[in-house]
Protein backbone atom coordinates (compact mmCIF):
# COMPACT_ATOMS: atom_id res chain seq x y z
CA UNK A 1 0.00 0.00 0.00
CA UNK A 2 1.37 3.28 -0.97
CA UNK A 3 1.98 6.02 1.86
CA UNK A 4 -0.93 7.73 2.97
CA UNK A 5 -0.96 11.63 2.69
CA UNK A 6 -1.12 13.28 6.01
CA UNK A 7 -2.47 17.02 5.42
CA UNK A 8 -0.55 19.56 7.75
CA UNK A 9 -1.79 22.96 8.30
CA UNK A 10 1.64 25.84 8.40
CA UNK A 11 0.79 29.00 9.46
CA UNK A 12 3.23 31.82 8.23
CA UNK A 13 3.98 34.66 10.45
CA UNK A 14 4.08 38.55 8.81
CA UNK A 15 7.62 38.04 8.67
CA UNK A 16 7.60 34.76 5.92
CA UNK A 17 9.09 32.56 8.83
CA UNK A 18 7.05 29.48 9.84
CA UNK A 19 5.41 29.07 13.14
CA UNK A 20 7.43 27.17 15.86
CA UNK A 21 5.12 24.49 16.09
CA UNK A 22 5.94 23.35 12.56
CA UNK A 23 8.50 20.93 13.12
CA UNK A 24 6.85 19.56 15.75
CA UNK A 25 3.48 18.71 13.60
CA UNK A 26 5.24 17.92 10.54
CA UNK A 27 7.42 15.06 12.85
CA UNK A 28 3.87 13.83 13.85
CA UNK A 29 3.08 13.55 10.09
CA UNK A 30 5.96 11.79 9.26
CA UNK A 31 4.54 9.17 11.80
CA UNK A 32 2.12 8.06 10.29
CA UNK A 33 2.14 8.55 5.86
CA UNK A 34 3.42 11.88 3.78
CA UNK A 35 4.07 14.85 5.42
CA UNK A 36 2.20 17.49 2.98
CA UNK A 37 2.37 20.72 3.70
CA UNK A 38 -0.58 23.88 3.04
CA UNK A 39 0.89 27.27 3.52
CA UNK A 40 -0.87 30.66 3.27
CA UNK A 41 1.87 33.21 2.89
CA UNK A 42 2.14 37.00 1.89
CA UNK A 43 3.25 38.14 -1.56
CA UNK A 44 6.79 37.03 -2.62
CA UNK A 45 7.24 34.94 0.69
CA UNK A 46 5.66 31.78 -0.45
CA UNK A 47 8.84 29.94 -1.62
CA UNK A 48 11.17 30.24 0.80
CA UNK A 49 8.15 29.26 3.53
CA UNK A 50 7.59 26.21 1.46
CA UNK A 51 11.50 25.31 1.51
CA UNK A 52 11.71 25.87 5.11
CA UNK A 53 8.89 23.18 5.20
CA UNK A 54 10.86 21.09 3.05
CA UNK A 55 13.66 21.09 5.67
CA UNK A 56 11.45 20.42 8.38
CA UNK A 57 9.92 17.45 6.58
CA UNK A 58 7.11 18.47 3.91
CA UNK A 59 7.37 15.94 0.59
CA UNK A 60 4.99 18.07 -1.33
CA UNK A 61 3.63 21.50 -0.55
CA UNK A 62 0.04 23.43 -1.37
CA UNK A 63 0.99 27.02 -1.67
CA UNK A 64 -1.22 29.92 -1.45
CA UNK A 65 0.13 33.28 -1.66
CA UNK A 66 -1.76 36.53 -1.19
CA UNK A 67 -1.19 39.83 -2.78
CA UNK A 68 -2.64 41.51 -0.09
CA UNK A 69 -2.81 41.02 4.02
CA UNK A 70 -5.79 38.60 4.49
CA UNK A 71 -9.58 40.60 5.08
CA UNK A 72 -11.35 37.65 6.22
CA UNK A 73 -10.79 35.62 9.50
CA UNK A 74 -10.12 32.04 8.97
CA UNK A 75 -11.48 31.33 5.79
CA UNK A 76 -8.13 32.16 3.71
CA UNK A 77 -6.32 29.26 5.13
CA UNK A 78 -9.47 26.96 5.57
CA UNK A 79 -10.13 27.27 1.83
CA UNK A 80 -6.22 26.50 1.22
CA UNK A 81 -6.60 23.47 3.02
CA UNK A 82 -10.28 22.07 1.66
CA UNK A 83 -8.55 22.80 -1.56
CA UNK A 84 -5.52 20.38 -0.77
CA UNK A 85 -8.52 17.68 1.09
CA UNK A 86 -9.73 17.52 -1.87
CA UNK A 87 -6.53 16.92 -4.41
CA UNK A 88 -4.84 14.49 -2.14
CA UNK A 89 -7.59 12.63 -0.32
CA UNK A 90 -5.97 12.61 3.15
CA UNK A 91 -5.93 10.17 5.94
CA UNK A 92 -5.20 12.78 8.72
CA UNK A 93 -4.92 16.39 9.19
CA UNK A 94 -2.91 18.06 11.84
CA UNK A 95 -3.10 21.87 12.85
CA UNK A 96 -1.46 23.56 15.80
CA UNK A 97 -3.77 23.64 18.83
CA UNK A 98 -3.85 27.26 18.46
CA UNK A 99 -6.54 29.71 17.90
CA UNK A 100 -6.29 30.07 14.10
CA UNK A 101 -6.08 26.08 14.14
CA UNK A 102 -8.76 24.92 16.06
CA UNK A 103 -11.14 27.34 13.94
CA UNK A 104 -9.88 25.41 10.88
CA UNK A 105 -10.09 22.22 12.18
CA UNK A 106 -13.65 22.82 13.50
CA UNK A 107 -15.14 24.00 10.07
CA UNK A 108 -13.12 21.27 8.22
CA UNK A 109 -14.36 18.86 10.26
CA UNK A 110 -18.45 20.04 9.98
CA UNK A 111 -17.60 20.76 6.33
CA UNK A 112 -16.47 16.54 5.33
CA UNK A 113 -18.08 15.41 8.37
CA UNK A 114 -15.30 13.87 9.78
CA UNK A 115 -13.97 12.76 13.57
CA UNK A 116 -11.78 15.19 15.37
CA UNK A 117 -9.21 14.54 18.30
CA UNK A 118 -8.53 17.79 20.12
CA UNK A 119 -5.62 18.80 22.08
CA UNK A 120 -3.66 15.40 20.80
CA UNK A 121 0.09 15.35 22.75
CA UNK A 122 0.86 12.29 20.48
CA UNK A 123 -0.12 10.04 17.44
CA UNK A 124 0.50 6.94 16.31
CA UNK A 125 -0.94 3.97 13.64
CA UNK A 126 -2.48 0.75 15.03
CA UNK A 127 -4.02 -2.51 12.36
CA UNK A 128 -6.74 0.01 12.08
CA UNK A 129 -5.53 3.33 11.31
CA UNK A 130 -4.58 6.44 12.71
CA UNK A 131 -4.69 7.15 16.43
CA UNK A 132 -4.37 10.19 18.71
CA UNK A 133 -3.39 10.19 22.47
CA UNK A 134 -4.23 13.03 24.93
CA UNK A 135 -3.50 14.17 28.20
CA UNK A 136 -6.89 14.81 30.20
CA UNK A 137 -7.12 16.59 33.42
CA UNK A 138 -3.97 18.15 33.55
CA UNK A 139 -2.49 14.78 32.48
CA UNK A 140 -3.97 13.08 35.47
CA UNK A 141 -5.20 10.67 32.97
CA UNK A 142 -3.96 9.51 29.45
CA UNK A 143 -6.46 8.41 26.85
CA UNK A 144 -6.14 7.41 23.49
CA UNK A 145 -9.14 8.25 20.35
CA UNK A 146 -9.39 7.16 16.63
CA UNK A 147 -12.33 7.75 13.91
CA UNK A 148 -14.83 4.74 13.43
CA UNK A 149 -14.25 5.52 9.90
CA UNK A 150 -12.88 8.61 7.68
CA UNK A 151 -10.27 11.05 7.91
CA UNK A 152 -9.33 12.16 11.51
CA UNK A 153 -8.55 15.93 12.02
CA UNK A 154 -6.25 16.52 14.94
CA UNK A 155 -5.19 19.85 16.98
CA UNK A 156 -1.63 19.15 17.94
CA UNK A 157 -0.58 20.47 21.47
CA UNK A 158 2.20 22.66 20.88
CA UNK A 159 5.67 21.45 21.85
CA UNK A 160 4.28 18.24 22.49
CA UNK A 161 6.08 15.61 19.73
CA UNK A 162 9.71 15.72 20.05
CA UNK A 163 10.09 13.30 17.00
CA UNK A 164 11.33 15.55 13.86
CA UNK A 165 10.98 14.31 10.11
CA UNK A 166 13.55 14.08 7.25
CA UNK A 167 14.44 17.02 5.41
CA UNK A 168 12.86 16.61 2.16
CA UNK A 169 13.10 18.42 -1.17
CA UNK A 170 9.39 19.18 -1.47
CA UNK A 171 7.24 19.43 -4.97
CA UNK A 172 5.50 22.87 -4.76
CA UNK A 173 2.01 23.11 -6.01
CA UNK A 174 0.48 26.53 -6.21
CA UNK A 175 -2.75 27.29 -5.83
CA UNK A 176 -4.99 30.28 -6.52
CA UNK A 177 -7.05 32.63 -3.20
CA UNK A 178 -10.13 30.62 -3.34
CA UNK A 179 -13.64 32.44 -2.33
CA UNK A 180 -14.74 31.42 1.28
CA UNK A 181 -17.85 28.83 1.08
CA UNK A 182 -18.90 30.20 4.75
CA UNK A 183 -19.97 33.43 6.15
CA UNK A 184 -16.56 34.91 7.92
CA UNK A 185 -15.88 37.40 10.02
CA UNK A 186 -13.16 40.36 8.59
CA UNK A 187 -10.27 41.54 9.92
CA UNK A 188 -9.94 45.10 10.74
CA UNK A 189 -6.54 45.61 12.03
CA UNK A 190 -3.17 43.57 12.75
CA UNK A 191 -0.71 45.04 15.60
CA UNK A 192 2.25 43.32 15.25
CA UNK A 193 3.64 42.16 18.36
CA UNK A 194 6.93 44.48 19.12
CA UNK A 195 9.46 41.69 20.83
CA UNK A 196 12.27 43.16 22.52
CA UNK A 197 14.06 40.05 23.30
CA UNK A 198 15.08 37.23 21.69
CA UNK A 199 13.65 34.21 23.85
CA UNK A 200 12.71 31.15 22.61
CA UNK A 201 8.90 30.55 22.58
CA UNK A 202 7.39 28.96 25.72
CA UNK A 203 5.66 26.35 24.07
CA UNK A 204 8.84 24.85 22.20
CA UNK A 205 11.37 25.94 24.81
CA UNK A 206 13.96 23.25 26.40
CA UNK A 207 13.67 25.57 29.62
CA UNK A 208 10.95 27.19 31.07
CA UNK A 209 11.42 29.68 33.98
CA UNK A 210 8.55 31.14 35.20
CA UNK A 211 6.95 33.66 37.65
CA UNK A 212 4.60 33.83 39.93
CA UNK A 213 2.17 36.73 41.97
CA UNK A 214 5.33 35.94 45.01
CA UNK A 215 7.71 38.06 42.54
CA UNK A 216 5.32 41.02 44.01
CA UNK A 217 5.39 43.56 41.34
CA UNK A 218 6.58 44.04 37.53
CA UNK A 219 9.87 44.84 38.85
CA UNK A 220 10.08 41.65 40.72
CA UNK A 221 8.62 39.40 37.75
CA UNK A 222 12.51 40.95 36.47
CA UNK A 223 13.84 37.96 38.77
CA UNK A 224 12.39 35.73 36.29
CA UNK A 225 13.35 37.60 32.90
CA UNK A 226 17.31 37.14 34.35
CA UNK A 227 16.96 33.93 34.99
CA UNK A 228 15.23 32.94 32.06
CA UNK A 229 17.98 34.60 29.76
CA UNK A 230 21.05 33.28 31.97
CA UNK A 231 19.41 30.09 30.67
CA UNK A 232 18.55 30.37 27.67
CA UNK A 233 14.84 29.81 28.84
CA UNK A 234 11.50 30.80 27.77
CA UNK A 235 9.45 32.84 29.98
CA UNK A 236 6.05 32.00 31.24
CA UNK A 237 3.46 33.56 34.25
CA UNK A 238 0.78 32.15 36.15
CA UNK A 239 -2.08 33.33 36.31
CA UNK A 240 -1.94 35.78 39.51
CA UNK A 241 1.30 37.27 37.91
CA UNK A 242 -0.84 38.06 34.91
CA UNK A 243 -3.79 39.50 36.77
CA UNK A 244 -1.53 41.35 38.71
CA UNK A 245 -0.01 42.92 35.11
CA UNK A 246 3.59 41.39 35.65
CA UNK A 247 3.48 39.76 32.31
CA UNK A 248 1.38 39.01 29.60
CA UNK A 249 -1.71 36.82 28.85
CA UNK A 250 0.33 35.13 26.38
CA UNK A 251 2.67 34.00 28.86
CA UNK A 252 0.45 32.31 31.29
CA UNK A 253 1.15 28.59 31.91
CA UNK A 254 -1.75 26.26 32.78
CA UNK A 255 -5.43 25.18 32.20
CA UNK A 256 -6.57 28.23 30.70
CA UNK A 257 -3.18 29.05 29.48
CA UNK A 258 -0.27 27.27 28.00
CA UNK A 259 0.59 24.16 28.64
CA UNK A 260 4.51 23.19 28.57
CA UNK A 261 6.10 20.04 28.44
CA UNK A 262 10.18 21.26 29.17
CA UNK A 263 13.02 19.58 29.81
CA UNK A 264 13.24 21.85 32.93
CA UNK A 265 10.51 24.09 34.36
CA UNK A 266 11.77 26.59 37.01
CA UNK A 267 8.79 28.38 39.19
CA UNK A 268 9.66 31.29 40.79
CA UNK A 269 7.21 32.73 43.99
CA UNK A 270 4.47 30.37 42.43
CA UNK A 271 2.62 28.26 44.62
CA UNK A 272 1.54 25.52 42.35
CA UNK A 273 -2.30 25.50 42.64
CA UNK A 274 -4.00 22.48 40.38
CA UNK A 275 -5.10 24.68 37.65
CA UNK A 276 -1.51 25.83 37.08
CA UNK A 277 0.17 22.52 37.49
CA UNK A 278 -1.87 21.31 34.79
CA UNK A 279 -0.18 23.19 32.49
CA UNK A 280 2.98 21.97 33.45
CA UNK A 281 3.74 18.84 35.28
CA UNK A 282 4.67 16.78 32.54
CA UNK A 283 7.62 18.60 32.29
CA UNK A 284 10.66 16.10 32.88
CA UNK A 285 12.58 18.13 35.82
CA UNK A 286 10.92 20.70 37.98
CA UNK A 287 12.32 22.93 40.37
CA UNK A 288 10.36 25.20 42.89
CA UNK A 289 11.64 27.93 44.85
CA UNK A 290 8.99 29.24 47.03
CA UNK A 291 9.31 30.83 51.06
CA UNK A 292 6.35 28.71 51.62
CA UNK A 293 7.18 25.01 53.17
CA UNK A 294 3.71 24.41 52.43
CA UNK A 295 3.18 25.65 49.12
CA UNK A 296 1.72 22.26 47.01
CA UNK A 297 4.51 22.99 43.83
CA UNK A 298 6.80 21.10 46.23
CA UNK A 299 4.59 17.86 46.05
CA UNK A 300 5.54 17.52 42.32
CA UNK A 301 8.94 19.47 42.78
CA UNK A 302 12.48 17.01 41.45
CA UNK A 303 13.74 20.09 43.47
CA UNK A 304 12.59 22.21 45.86
CA UNK A 305 13.72 25.00 47.97
CA UNK A 306 12.26 26.70 50.70
CA UNK A 307 13.72 30.65 50.74
CA UNK A 308 13.51 33.92 49.15
CA UNK A 309 13.38 33.89 45.40
CA UNK A 310 15.40 37.06 45.48
CA UNK A 311 18.27 36.15 47.22
CA UNK A 312 18.50 32.53 45.79
CA UNK A 313 18.22 33.50 42.23
CA UNK A 314 21.07 35.94 41.82
CA UNK A 315 23.21 33.51 43.27
CA UNK A 316 22.45 31.06 41.19
CA UNK A 317 23.05 32.81 38.13
CA UNK A 318 25.99 33.95 39.66
CA UNK A 319 27.47 30.27 39.76
CA UNK A 320 26.21 29.14 36.24
CA UNK A 321 27.95 31.91 34.85
CA UNK A 322 30.82 31.27 36.90
CA UNK A 323 30.47 27.76 35.19
CA UNK A 324 30.23 28.71 31.68
CA UNK A 325 33.69 30.51 31.37
CA UNK B 1 -31.95 41.01 19.09
CA UNK B 2 -31.92 37.10 20.29
CA UNK B 3 -28.33 35.84 22.03
CA UNK B 4 -28.17 32.19 22.89
CA UNK B 5 -25.09 31.61 25.15
CA UNK B 6 -23.84 28.46 25.43
CA UNK B 7 -23.49 26.85 29.03
CA UNK B 8 -21.52 24.44 30.10
CA UNK B 9 -21.34 22.17 33.32
CA UNK B 10 -18.08 20.74 34.18
CA UNK B 11 -16.26 19.14 37.04
CA UNK B 12 -14.76 21.46 39.55
CA UNK B 13 -11.01 21.65 38.73
CA UNK B 14 -10.36 22.55 42.16
CA UNK B 15 -11.15 19.15 43.28
CA UNK B 16 -10.30 15.74 42.45
CA UNK B 17 -11.53 15.01 38.60
CA UNK B 18 -11.92 11.23 37.24
CA UNK B 19 -12.51 9.36 34.73
CA UNK B 20 -14.12 5.86 34.50
CA UNK B 21 -11.69 3.67 33.51
CA UNK B 22 -13.81 1.35 31.92
CA UNK B 23 -15.95 3.75 29.88
CA UNK B 24 -13.30 7.01 29.75
CA UNK B 25 -15.78 8.89 30.32
CA UNK B 26 -16.12 11.54 33.58
CA UNK B 27 -16.51 9.85 36.57
CA UNK B 28 -19.59 12.43 37.51
CA UNK B 29 -19.88 11.07 41.29
CA UNK B 30 -15.96 12.18 41.80
CA UNK B 31 -16.14 15.77 41.96
CA UNK B 32 -18.44 18.66 42.45
CA UNK B 33 -20.37 20.17 39.26
CA UNK B 34 -19.93 23.86 38.62
CA UNK B 35 -20.60 26.37 36.14
CA UNK B 36 -17.54 26.33 33.72
CA UNK B 37 -15.31 29.82 34.09
CA UNK B 38 -15.43 30.60 30.79
CA UNK B 39 -19.02 30.17 30.35
CA UNK B 40 -19.69 32.45 33.53
CA UNK B 41 -17.92 35.36 31.56
CA UNK B 42 -19.64 34.57 28.56
CA UNK B 43 -23.05 34.93 30.37
CA UNK B 44 -21.56 38.49 31.78
CA UNK B 45 -21.22 39.48 28.22
CA UNK B 46 -24.43 38.72 27.47
CA UNK B 47 -26.39 39.85 30.50
CA UNK B 48 -24.23 43.73 30.74
CA UNK B 49 -25.21 43.99 27.10
CA UNK B 50 -28.80 43.49 27.60
CA UNK B 51 -28.81 46.10 30.50
CA UNK B 52 -27.40 48.59 28.13
CA UNK B 53 -29.28 48.43 25.40
CA UNK B 54 -33.39 47.75 23.95
CA UNK B 55 -35.29 44.70 23.34
CA UNK B 56 -32.16 42.01 24.28
CA UNK B 57 -33.33 38.27 24.73
CA UNK B 58 -31.07 35.94 26.38
CA UNK B 59 -31.53 32.14 25.98
CA UNK B 60 -29.45 30.06 27.92
CA UNK B 61 -28.46 26.29 26.21
CA UNK B 62 -26.84 23.62 27.56
CA UNK B 63 -26.39 20.16 26.56
CA UNK B 64 -26.06 17.73 29.34
CA UNK B 65 -26.90 15.13 32.20
CA UNK B 66 -30.59 15.81 34.09
CA UNK B 67 -27.74 17.56 36.90
CA UNK B 68 -26.79 20.23 34.25
CA UNK B 69 -30.71 21.73 34.78
CA UNK B 70 -29.28 22.67 38.23
CA UNK B 71 -26.89 24.56 36.82
CA UNK B 72 -28.63 26.36 34.32
CA UNK B 73 -31.03 27.79 37.36
CA UNK B 74 -27.69 28.96 39.17
CA UNK B 75 -27.14 30.47 35.74
CA UNK B 76 -30.49 31.76 35.28
CA UNK B 77 -30.09 34.18 38.33
CA UNK B 78 -27.11 35.95 37.00
CA UNK B 79 -29.90 37.22 34.26
CA UNK B 80 -31.54 35.36 31.24
CA UNK B 81 -34.70 35.05 30.20
CA UNK B 82 -34.52 31.16 29.53
CA UNK B 83 -33.02 28.15 29.71
CA UNK B 84 -32.80 25.40 27.22
CA UNK B 85 -32.04 21.89 28.55
CA UNK B 86 -30.81 19.22 26.14
CA UNK B 87 -31.01 15.91 27.57
CA UNK B 88 -31.01 12.51 26.05
CA UNK B 89 -29.43 9.26 27.06
CA UNK B 90 -27.96 9.19 23.40
CA UNK B 91 -25.38 11.94 24.11
CA UNK B 92 -24.02 9.72 26.72
CA UNK B 93 -20.00 9.85 25.55
CA UNK B 94 -21.18 12.16 22.31
CA UNK B 95 -18.25 13.17 20.50
CA UNK B 96 -17.40 17.26 19.28
CA UNK B 97 -19.08 16.50 15.66
CA UNK B 98 -22.61 15.15 17.32
CA UNK B 99 -22.40 17.89 20.34
CA UNK B 100 -21.88 20.64 17.63
CA UNK B 101 -24.91 19.12 15.31
CA UNK B 102 -27.32 18.88 18.53
CA UNK B 103 -26.14 22.56 19.76
CA UNK B 104 -26.80 24.09 16.60
CA UNK B 105 -29.95 22.39 16.04
CA UNK B 106 -31.09 23.58 19.17
CA UNK B 107 -30.20 27.38 18.80
CA UNK B 108 -31.98 27.12 15.27
CA UNK B 109 -35.08 26.12 17.04
CA UNK B 110 -34.48 28.87 20.05
CA UNK B 111 -33.47 31.24 17.28
CA UNK B 112 -30.69 33.66 17.30
CA UNK B 113 -28.78 36.72 16.09
CA UNK B 114 -25.86 36.33 18.28
CA UNK B 115 -24.25 32.88 19.65
CA UNK B 116 -21.70 33.64 22.74
CA UNK B 117 -19.90 30.86 24.22
CA UNK B 118 -16.55 30.06 26.28
CA UNK B 119 -13.40 29.69 24.32
CA UNK B 120 -12.36 26.58 25.96
CA UNK B 121 -14.21 24.63 29.26
CA UNK B 122 -11.72 23.39 31.88
CA UNK B 123 -12.31 19.95 31.29
CA UNK B 124 -12.42 19.09 27.69
CA UNK B 125 -10.52 22.51 26.14
CA UNK B 126 -11.30 21.37 23.30
CA UNK B 127 -11.82 24.94 22.27
CA UNK B 128 -13.26 23.79 18.58
CA UNK B 129 -17.17 23.60 19.40
CA UNK B 130 -18.11 27.57 19.03
CA UNK B 131 -16.27 27.58 15.17
CA UNK B 132 -18.35 23.68 14.71
CA UNK B 133 -21.66 25.19 15.79
CA UNK B 134 -20.70 28.47 13.44
CA UNK B 135 -20.36 26.31 10.14
CA UNK B 136 -23.24 24.30 11.12
CA UNK B 137 -25.30 27.34 11.35
CA UNK B 138 -23.69 28.73 8.30
CA UNK B 139 -22.63 31.95 10.11
CA UNK B 140 -19.61 33.48 10.64
CA UNK B 141 -17.73 33.03 14.15
CA UNK B 142 -15.34 35.33 16.23
CA UNK B 143 -13.61 33.08 18.40
CA UNK B 144 -11.28 33.02 21.42
CA UNK B 145 -11.74 37.19 21.48
CA UNK B 146 -10.03 39.19 24.91
CA UNK B 147 -12.65 41.66 24.15
CA UNK B 148 -15.91 42.11 22.91
CA UNK B 149 -18.09 44.80 21.82
CA UNK B 150 -21.42 44.34 21.15
CA UNK B 151 -23.78 45.93 18.67
CA UNK B 152 -27.44 45.74 17.30
CA UNK B 153 -25.68 45.04 14.02
CA UNK B 154 -22.09 43.42 14.19
CA UNK B 155 -19.93 42.32 16.72
CA UNK B 156 -15.94 43.44 17.02
CA UNK B 157 -13.40 42.55 19.59
CA UNK B 158 -9.38 41.63 19.32
CA UNK B 159 -8.13 38.12 19.57
CA UNK B 160 -4.33 37.03 19.81
CA UNK B 161 -3.10 35.60 16.05
CA UNK B 162 0.25 34.60 14.36
CA UNK B 163 2.92 37.25 15.60
CA UNK B 164 0.50 39.86 16.74
CA UNK B 165 -3.23 41.03 17.52
CA UNK B 166 -6.00 40.77 15.41
CA UNK B 167 -8.91 43.35 15.19
CA UNK B 168 -12.11 41.58 13.75
CA UNK B 169 -15.74 42.20 13.17
CA UNK B 170 -18.62 39.75 12.12
CA UNK B 171 -21.81 40.97 10.61
CA UNK B 172 -25.12 39.63 12.86
CA UNK B 173 -25.92 36.65 12.65
CA UNK B 174 -22.71 35.27 14.29
CA UNK B 175 -21.24 33.06 16.73
CA UNK B 176 -18.76 34.24 19.10
CA UNK B 177 -16.30 32.98 21.96
CA UNK B 178 -14.67 34.64 24.94
CA UNK B 179 -11.75 33.97 26.81
CA UNK B 180 -11.12 34.64 30.78
CA UNK B 181 -9.46 38.26 29.95
CA UNK B 182 -13.46 39.20 29.80
CA UNK B 183 -15.15 40.89 33.33
CA UNK B 184 -15.52 38.40 35.81
CA UNK B 185 -19.17 37.15 35.85
CA UNK B 186 -21.35 38.96 39.05
CA UNK B 187 -22.80 36.90 41.94
CA UNK B 188 -26.36 36.52 41.48
CA UNK B 189 -28.11 38.50 44.51
CA UNK B 190 -31.12 37.17 46.16
CA UNK B 191 -33.67 38.65 43.69
CA UNK B 192 -32.02 37.14 40.72
CA UNK B 193 -32.12 33.94 42.76
CA UNK B 194 -36.01 34.72 43.39
CA UNK B 195 -36.66 35.76 39.58
CA UNK B 196 -35.03 32.48 38.20
CA UNK B 197 -37.37 30.02 39.75
CA UNK B 198 -39.88 31.49 37.62
CA UNK B 199 -38.03 31.79 34.37
CA UNK B 200 -39.07 28.95 31.72
CA UNK B 201 -36.63 25.92 31.74
CA UNK B 202 -37.41 24.01 28.33
CA UNK B 203 -36.06 20.38 27.87
CA UNK B 204 -35.43 18.72 24.51
CA UNK B 205 -34.75 15.35 23.73
CA UNK B 206 -32.74 14.67 20.14
CA UNK B 207 -36.13 13.97 18.46
CA UNK B 208 -37.10 17.19 19.17
CA UNK B 209 -34.50 18.34 17.39
CA UNK B 210 -34.40 15.74 14.53
CA UNK B 211 -31.23 14.86 15.26
CA UNK B 212 -29.88 11.01 14.86
CA UNK B 213 -26.83 10.03 17.18
CA UNK B 214 -26.59 7.11 15.42
CA UNK B 215 -26.61 8.26 11.65
CA UNK B 216 -23.85 6.31 9.76
CA UNK B 217 -20.73 9.48 10.16
CA UNK B 218 -17.62 9.15 11.48
CA UNK B 219 -17.43 9.58 15.07
CA UNK B 220 -14.73 9.79 17.59
CA UNK B 221 -14.27 7.36 20.04
CA UNK B 222 -12.22 6.23 22.66
CA UNK B 223 -9.71 3.69 22.55
CA UNK B 224 -8.34 3.07 26.10
CA UNK B 225 -8.05 5.20 29.24
CA UNK B 226 -5.00 5.10 32.01
CA UNK B 227 -4.35 6.87 34.91
CA UNK B 228 -1.03 8.52 34.78
CA UNK B 229 0.74 7.70 37.63
CA UNK B 230 1.24 10.59 40.05
CA UNK B 231 3.94 12.61 40.24
CA UNK B 232 6.01 12.65 43.33
CA UNK B 233 8.29 15.64 45.51
CA UNK B 234 11.86 14.79 45.01
CA UNK B 235 14.67 16.69 47.12
CA UNK B 236 13.73 19.45 49.12
CA UNK B 237 15.92 21.84 50.99
CA UNK B 238 15.70 24.95 52.87
CA UNK B 239 17.90 28.24 52.20
CA UNK B 240 20.90 28.85 54.29
CA UNK B 241 22.51 30.87 51.97
CA UNK B 242 23.91 28.44 49.90
CA UNK B 243 21.06 27.37 48.07
CA UNK B 244 21.18 29.02 44.60
CA UNK B 245 24.83 27.28 44.54
CA UNK B 246 23.41 24.06 45.14
CA UNK B 247 20.34 24.30 42.96
CA UNK B 248 22.85 25.52 39.93
CA UNK B 249 25.12 21.72 40.87
CA UNK B 250 22.27 19.66 40.94
CA UNK B 251 21.15 21.71 36.78
CA UNK B 252 24.68 20.83 35.92
CA UNK B 253 25.07 17.57 36.94
CA UNK B 254 21.45 16.61 35.27
CA UNK B 255 22.96 18.13 32.27
CA UNK B 256 20.04 20.41 31.98
CA UNK B 257 21.95 23.66 32.15
C1 LIG C 1 -10.98 27.78 36.24
C2 LIG C 1 -9.65 28.29 36.70
C3 LIG C 1 -8.61 28.33 35.79
C4 LIG C 1 -7.34 28.74 36.20
N1 LIG C 1 -6.33 28.72 35.28
C5 LIG C 1 -5.08 29.01 35.69
C6 LIG C 1 -3.98 28.93 34.79
O1 LIG C 1 -4.13 28.62 33.60
N2 LIG C 1 -2.73 29.20 35.26
C7 LIG C 1 -2.50 29.56 36.57
O2 LIG C 1 -1.34 29.78 36.92
N3 LIG C 1 -3.53 29.69 37.41
C8 LIG C 1 -4.81 29.43 37.02
N4 LIG C 1 -5.84 29.58 37.89
C9 LIG C 1 -5.56 30.27 39.18
C10 LIG C 1 -4.97 29.38 40.26
O3 LIG C 1 -6.03 28.79 41.00
C11 LIG C 1 -4.11 30.21 41.23
O4 LIG C 1 -4.87 31.25 41.76
C12 LIG C 1 -2.84 30.82 40.61
O5 LIG C 1 -2.12 29.83 39.88
C13 LIG C 1 -1.96 31.37 41.70
O6 LIG C 1 -0.84 32.00 41.16
P1 LIG C 1 0.50 32.16 42.05
O7 LIG C 1 0.99 30.82 42.42
O8 LIG C 1 1.42 33.04 41.28
O9 LIG C 1 -0.01 33.01 43.27
P2 LIG C 1 -0.20 32.62 44.79
O10 LIG C 1 -1.06 31.44 44.94
O11 LIG C 1 -0.55 33.86 45.50
O12 LIG C 1 1.25 32.17 45.25
C14 LIG C 1 2.34 33.03 45.41
C15 LIG C 1 3.44 32.20 46.06
O13 LIG C 1 4.63 32.96 46.13
C16 LIG C 1 5.31 32.64 47.34
N5 LIG C 1 6.24 33.75 47.62
C17 LIG C 1 5.93 35.00 48.05
N6 LIG C 1 7.05 35.75 48.12
C18 LIG C 1 8.08 34.96 47.71
C19 LIG C 1 9.49 35.16 47.60
N7 LIG C 1 10.07 36.34 47.85
N8 LIG C 1 10.26 34.11 47.18
C20 LIG C 1 9.68 32.89 46.91
N9 LIG C 1 8.36 32.66 47.03
C21 LIG C 1 7.56 33.68 47.42
C22 LIG C 1 4.21 32.43 48.33
O14 LIG C 1 4.66 31.59 49.39
C23 LIG C 1 3.12 31.77 47.49
O15 LIG C 1 3.22 30.35 47.54
C24 LIG C 1 -7.12 29.17 37.52
C25 LIG C 1 -8.18 29.17 38.42
C26 LIG C 1 -9.43 28.74 38.03
C27 LIG C 1 -10.55 28.73 39.01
Amino acid sequence: MAEQNVLVFLPVLPSGELVGSAAGLLGAAAQLGTPVGVLVAGAGQGQAAAQAAGELGAAKVYLTENDDAPTTLTAPALEAVAAAWEATDPEAVLVPNDIDGRDIAARLAVRTSSAVAADAVGVHRDAEGVVAEHSVYGSAFTTESAPTHGALIITLREGAVEARAEAAQPEVITLDAAQPKSAAAVITGFAENVEASSRPDLRSAKIVVSGGRGLGSKEGFGLAEQLADALGAGLGASRAAVDAGYAPYSLQVGQTGVSVAPDLYIALGISGAVQHQAGMQTAKTIVAINKDPEAPIFDIADFGIVGDAFEVVPQLIETIKAKAQ
Amino acid sequence: MKIVVLVKEVPDSYGERKLNLTTGLADREASEKVLDEITGRAVEAAVSYAESADEVEIALLSMGPESAESTLRKTLAMGGDSAHHVVDEALLGADLTLTAQVLAAAVQKIGFDLVIAGDASSDGAGGLLPAMVAEQLGVAHATSLDSLQISAEAVTGERAGYGGTVSVQAQLPAVVSVTERLPDPRFPGFKGIMQAKKKPLETYSLADLGVDASADVPRSIMLSVSQTPARTAGEKITDEGDAGKRLAEYLIEKKVV
